[in-house]
């Protein structure tokens, strides 16, 4: 497998009138072609800062980053985010809201309009292309706003808490929905999360931070096949034992 | 709403109630006008008010036929629409521009700030005396009179509008890699739309106000310089008259923006 993703010594400093925070500090991590990675941690460890500096909407003040083996600077092309909430613009039709990296990237050409009409008709969401986002359920639309991310053709896949805005029925289902979107598409992702159960069901790798200054304080390879769905992996036996290890290492570092 | 299947005789009844409502609250509307008119115009004709200070409703219509017999309706009428509507027209899009020079640059948004209270809270018929010495007693002093009237509210409006955008999309739209022009065209400007028009709404009572009381100031001509002119003469039925032309043109223009408004919005959900 090859490193798709590698941050080295990633270290971030705020500074407000009050104080310079240290928000990262010496952060490695590596993430591989095609994996599935998830990043959990205490609350407020700068999970969401972590995955801002990835996205090059932060600049670290100190520390490198690769991507398919190309330093980072600027603005990574071969990045596509997926935040908490859909943010579909509720002004555009969900065919034009897919449509939005295309405008915003000037990439909006035949080929790529076909690429996006063909991952709506795949996920089910054609025949409401022409329909606006207020039409379609909270699902429907975290799964318009998935292949909007997807719409440039981005190699990592960066979700920060995608689903933790949906009830929890619709939560699994539609992280379920993801994966498998994601799986198909074999794009590599990175998961940001609180939710330890939403790392286990998902992941390949799982990336425990400690609390501020965030580090990597454990590194984990689950041991679940890639077929395996996240609904189904929760009903294994080791989902609960390794819920159980990762509960108790954020724990330990909470103390 | 579901119009094609079979509505039940409840929901029926339901909707029947509701249009029923909205007759009846129409009807007393009317009514009230209606009254009103009749006490006015019975209250004149028995002698209980005095039609030369009160006028009543048949003067006033003599005194509009007139008006509108000479030519001059139309005449006075044409030129305060025009100082309305170039006033209103600089001032919603001068001060638009000014509220995105503003969201562009925080620095000068800073420096903007404190002269923008100023000139909020400053009431701008002050420095009528001004403007005339700067701009002549034409038509140039009344529009520019409407502009200053409208333009601060139509820059703190925008501004409020431009700002309130969504935290989370601008996000959506870095993540994309998208400059400050593409988040401005694609997202900020769509999304300020209700903002524009409720500007457009104020506005226009702004530059009503703005080209009327330049017209007391100044003017020749001009449905202010009517009621004015009335007033001073004791031709007060002009005066009513002149009012009652200036709450149909107001309303009218005030109706059209209503109409846009339900146009966009229809396209927009």
């Amino acid at each position: 497998m090859n490193p798709i993703l590698r941050l080295e010594n990633i270290s971030l400093t705020y500074h407000s009138l009050s104080a310079e925070t240290e928000a990262v500090k010496n952060l490695s991590l590596t993430v591989y072609e095609g994996e599935f990675a998830a990043i959990i941690g205490p609350s407020g460890c700068g999970k969401s800062t972590l995955l801002s500096i990835i996205a090059g909407l932060l600049p670290p003040t100190g520390g490198e980053i690769f991507i398919g083996g190309k330093k980072l600077n600027g603005k990574p092309e071969k990045l596509g985010y997926m935040l908490q909430k859909d943010e579909l613009f509720p002004w555009r039709t969900i065919e034009k809201n897919v449509f939005l990296p295309l405008e915003i990237k000037k990439i909006l050409n035949e080929e790529n309009k076909k690429y996006c009409v063909s991952l709506l008709e795949k996920y089910g969401l054609k025949e409401f292309s022409s329909r606006k986002p207020s039409e379609l359920s909270g699902g429907m639309r975290q799964r318009a706003a998935l292949i909007r991310t997807l719409a440039a053709k981005p190699e990592v896949l960066l979700l920060d808490e995608p689903f933790s805005a949906l009830d929890y029925q619709t939560r699994l289902n539609v992280c379920d929905d993801v994966y498998k979107i994601i799986r198909k598409e074999n794009k590599t992702a990175i998961l940001v999360t609180h939710d330890i159960s939403e790392a286990v069901s998902v992941a390949d790798r799982v990336f425990v931070l400690s609390k501020r200054p965030a580090s990597v304080r454990e590194e984990k390879i689950l041991p679940f096949s890639k077929e395996i769905t996240p609904l189904k992996r929760r009903k294994t036996p080791d989902f609960g034992k390794i819920f159980e290890q990762l509960w108790r290492s954020l724990n330990d570092e909470n103390q | 709403m579901k119009t094609n299947e079979k509505i039940s005789r409840e929901h029926l009844l339901y909707l029947k109630g509701i249009k029923r409502r909205a007759i009846k609250i129409n009807a007393i509307r009317i009514a009230i006008f209606v009254i009103f008119l009749m006490i006015w115009e019975l209250s004149y004709r028995i002698g209980l008010t005095d039609g030369f200070i009160f006028s009543s409703p048949s003067r006033i219509a003599l005194s509009l036929y007139a008006l509108a017999s000479s030519g001059d309706l139309i005449k006075h009428s044409a030129i305060t629409l025009y100082e309305t509507l170039l006033g209103f027209i600089i001032a919603s899009a001068g001060g638009t521009l000014i509220a995105l020079l503003m969201w562009f640059n925080e620095t000068v948004r800073k420096i903007a700030e404190p002269y923008l209270v100023v000139l909020n809270s400053l009431p701008k018929i002050a420095l009528g005396p001004l403007i005339i010495i700067w701009f002549g007693s034409g038509r140039t002093a009344i529009v520019v009179m409407a502009v200053l009237i409208t333009v601060i509210v139509t820059v703190i409006t925008m501004l409020a509008g431009f700002i309130s955008t969504d935290e989370n999309k601008i996000l959506l739209m870095k993540t994309l890699g998208a400059n400050k022009f593409q988040i401005l065209a694609k997202l900020v400007l769509p999304s300020s739309i209700p903002a524009f028009i409720s500007m457009l709404k104020i506005n226009i009572g702004l530059s009503w106000i703005g080209s009327i009381m330049g017209e007391y100031l100044v003017s020749e001509a001009g449905i202010g310089y009517l009621i004015v002119y009335g007033g001073q003469v004791f031709r007060l039925d002009l005066v009513y008259a002149s009012t009652l032309v200036l709450c149909i043109l107001a309303t009218g223009m005030y109706a059209l923006v209503s109409l846009a408004e339900r146009k966009i919005n229809s396209k927009r959900k």
